[in-house]
């Protein structure tokens, strides 16, 4: 064994001594975070909701660094057509990033906006004290609270609330990222993203339209209904996506709020040249997924060499094709067929997040002021059956022979309208016969897609793959489902 | 709802008078008979139950149209009177005027922006007093058909269903829930309380800090140790209590006297 690894680790010092800080010599810490007073005329930090970052520190001496953070309670969208009152630092999940340098005296400022309901506080894991400010910082309604810390501790640090009860503070979104910069500052990079990860825990299942309430008892049972970046299943898709361009190096801040799930991040298509792991100090090279834990954090970097879309996961996949831990990044320049051949991301893996989510927003809108067409239907159905049916289905709606029953010119879809409603409602298990052919399989219900979205899909289908065309409408679906109750969740 | 009326009597009265305190509208208190008693706060170290002695509480948390008929007679206690020591810069300020609610506060909703100080002067004057936390506590472990509830996971639900409405909105009228066993409404869903003691509770303001000893003189009843792991319900009242100071107000924060006569 030492045989093998002394070799290397003589390599990797000599390396270290001229690269500067790949397993540099240690840091030092705290004992060596102490830069001296504050100098110069007080700073007030530049804050940045995510995706953005806030400028490089220019500085090369400590100073006294002013963060004005507000929280706020506001009710947003997690997914498209459901709100949830989260409870933010600077009104966005996740909160306000925050950069200062090592050695500087922060001098925070913790207002609770008058309109809030609760109490809230703040403890950042770049502060070297008892609780990390929680006690200092406890804030009611319309009050403010100061306190001030000097970062002895160069690293990217998570800041969360920790007022009781700490976890459903944290479920609803109260936390965020400081980065305190070493005294040298970062390595200049083409582009720098904040990222952070969070689970969520609604009354109704995942997707289930409308204003959702937090879910104590699936917070404790860590039985997530939603993990997201930044707080929104749309943040980073669609128009929101992230972009770059051929050619240059990109730097995520990556964060993990929790409050339950450690993060096993990863960015389909490339490869992360650096990791300094755990936020901090030293780093790794080549990594493919890199662990973030929950309170804790990564800087990822690499170089973007061919054009595409990058694919942000927890490659604790469910979550990313399931609950909406998804993000992206368009990279846009040149082909280079040497390194890839170039196809871009199939359309079924991504599913509806591919197609921005328009064509099934413009429908519903249209069918909310009663006047949609058949053809906005169509297109609406087409986005969800690719998101939705098409992994079992086939996006030829062939099916699986055997195993998932046809689409397909079937004469079980177009035989009875209502139930088709229905088994998209209360899904279908046991054998049925197909073309004639028979399937025993299990169909799971799609009850959490609204009314007219089921319209839409059905339509779809039934205009599409040699079917004899036809329209459902969401009255129709409505009446279906008023008939057949159903549990609502498996919340309570 | 008998309340609303005299309410807008009493507002209407006001605004013509100008100063109408005699008509202040009655508010009922009811009956509590008291009893063991098992509370979320420690009483002494490692103890939590305890018995509670009978005593009356407020049906209802005191209105606007109340509050402004005890605010005409005291000048002392109007907003832009009352001193800084005794009421934050927020005292009220909801309302349209020192003696005028406006558009936006209805009479018969909950005051908000209220001090602990007022809200103790306010019971004063009706010769009643805040409620002891325990008190409180005592009355809200009871629903619509049981003392104690509890252990009801819809009980706390209800709880917790008010703390997911987004706060600082515009309240609605008194007796929004049904009477619960004792006649009491909207203790778990209407608007946070001040209680005689909430300096007392002090809460660790850090909710982990546990099991130091010491900690526990120096936090007084804080410092919990989770007792009772259902109980966060009730805690985060507790947690909204021990962030304020007595001079403190906001926005869902208001009160209900104890110790009032119980009119039959």
């Amino acid at each position: 064994m030492s045989k093998i690894t002394r070799p290397i680790a003589i390599a990797a010092l000599i390396a270290a001594s001229f690269a500067g800080s790949a397993w540099a010599a240690d840091t030092g810490g705290s004992a060596k975070g102490d830069l001296g007073p504050p100098q110069g005329e007080p700073v007030v930090a530049e804050l940045t909701d995510a995706p953005l970052v806030p400028k490089p520190i220019k500085r090369d001496k400590p100073a006294k660094v002013i963060v004005n953070l507000e929280v706020r309670e506001l009710d947003k969208e997690i997914s498209e057509g459901v709100t949830y009152t989260f409870w933010t630092f600077g009104g966005s999940v996740p909160g306000k990033f925050i950069r200062i340098r090592q050695g500087d005296t922060v001098e925070f400022h913790l207002r609770n906006h008058p309109d809030s309901k609760m109490p809230h506080n703040i403890d950042l894991h770049a502060v070297t004290g008892a609780g990390g400010g929680a006690a200092s910082s406890f804030t009611a309604p319309g009050h403010e609270s100061q306190f001030t810390f000097k970062a002895l501790n160069q690293g990217l640090y998570v800041y969360h609330c920790a007022t009781a009860p700490v976890g459903m503070h944290v479920a609803n979104g109260m936390y965020g990222l400081i980065l305190v910069e070493p005294p040298e500052g970062m390595k200049p990079v083409d582009r720098e993203f904040y990222v952070m990860q969070g689970d969520f825990y609604t009354v109704g299942k995942y997707r289930e339209k409308g204003h959702q309430p937090f879910d104590m008892q699936k917070a404790i049972d860590e039985n997530a209904t939603y993990v997201l970046f930044n707080g929104s299943e749309n943040a980073l898709v669609g128009p929101n996506a992230l972009t770059a361009k051929v050619g240059e190096t990109i730097r995520l801040y990556v964060g993990n709020g929790g409050p339950n799930l450690v993060s096993s991040f990863h960015v389909i298509g490339e490869i992360f040249d650096k990791v300094n792991f755990e936020g901090g100090t030293q780093h790794q090279e080549n990594v493919q997924t890199t662990l973030v834990p929950a309170g804790g954090s990564a800087i990822t970097e690499f170089k973007v060499e061919v054009p595409g879309t990058l694919i942000l996961v927890d490659h604790s996949i469910f979550r990313a094709f399931n609950k909406g831990a998804l993000g992206m990044i368009k990279v846009e320049g040149p082909e280079d067929k040497a390194i890839y051949s170039g196809k871009e991301v199939d359309s079924v893996y991504l599913g509806d997040k591919m197609v921005a989510a328009g064509a099934v927003g413009a429908a519903t809108k249209a069918t909310t002021a009663g006047k949609v067409t058949k053809e906005q239907q169509i297109k609406a159905g087409a986005t969800l059956y690719n998101g939705t049916c098409s992994v079992c289905h086939q996006a030829s709606g062939e099916g699986l022979a055997g195993v998932f029953p046809p689409l397909a010119k079937s004469d079980f879809l177009m035989a009875d309208k209502t139930r088709a409603i229905k088994v998209l409602l209360d899904g279908l298990s046991g054998p049925v016969t197909v073309n004639g052919k028979p399937y025993n399989s299990v169909m799971p219900p799609m009850s959490q897609l609204n009314d007219d979205e089921i319209a839409n899909l059905l339509t779809y289908a039934m205009n599409s793959f040699g079917n004899s065309g036809g329209v459902v409408t969401a009255a129709e679906v409505a009446k279906v489902r008023a008939a057949s109750p159903r549990p609502k969740g498996a919340a309570h | 709802m008998r309340q609303p009326a005299f309410a807008i009597g009493a507002a209407l009265l006001l605004s013509l008078a100008g100063t109408a305190g005699a008509a202040a509208p009655a508010t009922r208190a009811v009956d509590i008979p008291g009893g063991r008693f098992t509370s979320v706060l420690p009483v002494a170290p490692g103890v939590y139950e305890t018995v509670v002695p009978a005593y009356t509480l407020d049906a209802t948390a005191v209105t606007n149209a109340q509050f402004l008929a005890f605010v005409s007679t005291r000048p002392e206690w109007r907003r832009g009177t009352a001193p800084a020591l005794f009421a934050d810069e927020r005292y009220l300020e909801r309302w349209a005027g020192p003696l005028a609610l406006g558009e936006r506060v209805a009479p018969d909703a909950p005051v908000t922006g209220v001090s602990w100080f007022a809200a103790r002067a306010y019971c004063g004057a009706q010769g009643a007093r805040l409620p002891r936390w325990i008190e409180w506590e005592f009355a809200a472990a009871a629903d619509e058909s049981r003392t104690d509830a509890r252990a009801d996971p819809a009980w706390r639900q209800r709880m917790l269903d008010w703390y997911g409405e987004r706060g600082g909105r515009p309240l609605g009228a008194v007796g929004r829930d049904a009477a619960s066993y004792y006649g009491t409404h909207d203790l778990a869903a209407g608007v946070w309380e001040w209680v005689e003691d909430s300096n007392a509770l002090l809460v660790s303001s850090d909710n982990r800090e546990q099991g130091d000893p010491d900690l526990m003189k120096f936090c007084g009843a804080g410092a919990l140790t989770m007792q009772d792991r259902e109980a966060y319900a009730v805690l985060m009242r507790i947690a909204m209590l021990s962030s304020l100071e007595a001079r403190y107000t906001t926005r869902d924060l208001g009160f209900r006297c104890a110790g009032r006569k119980v009119t039959r």
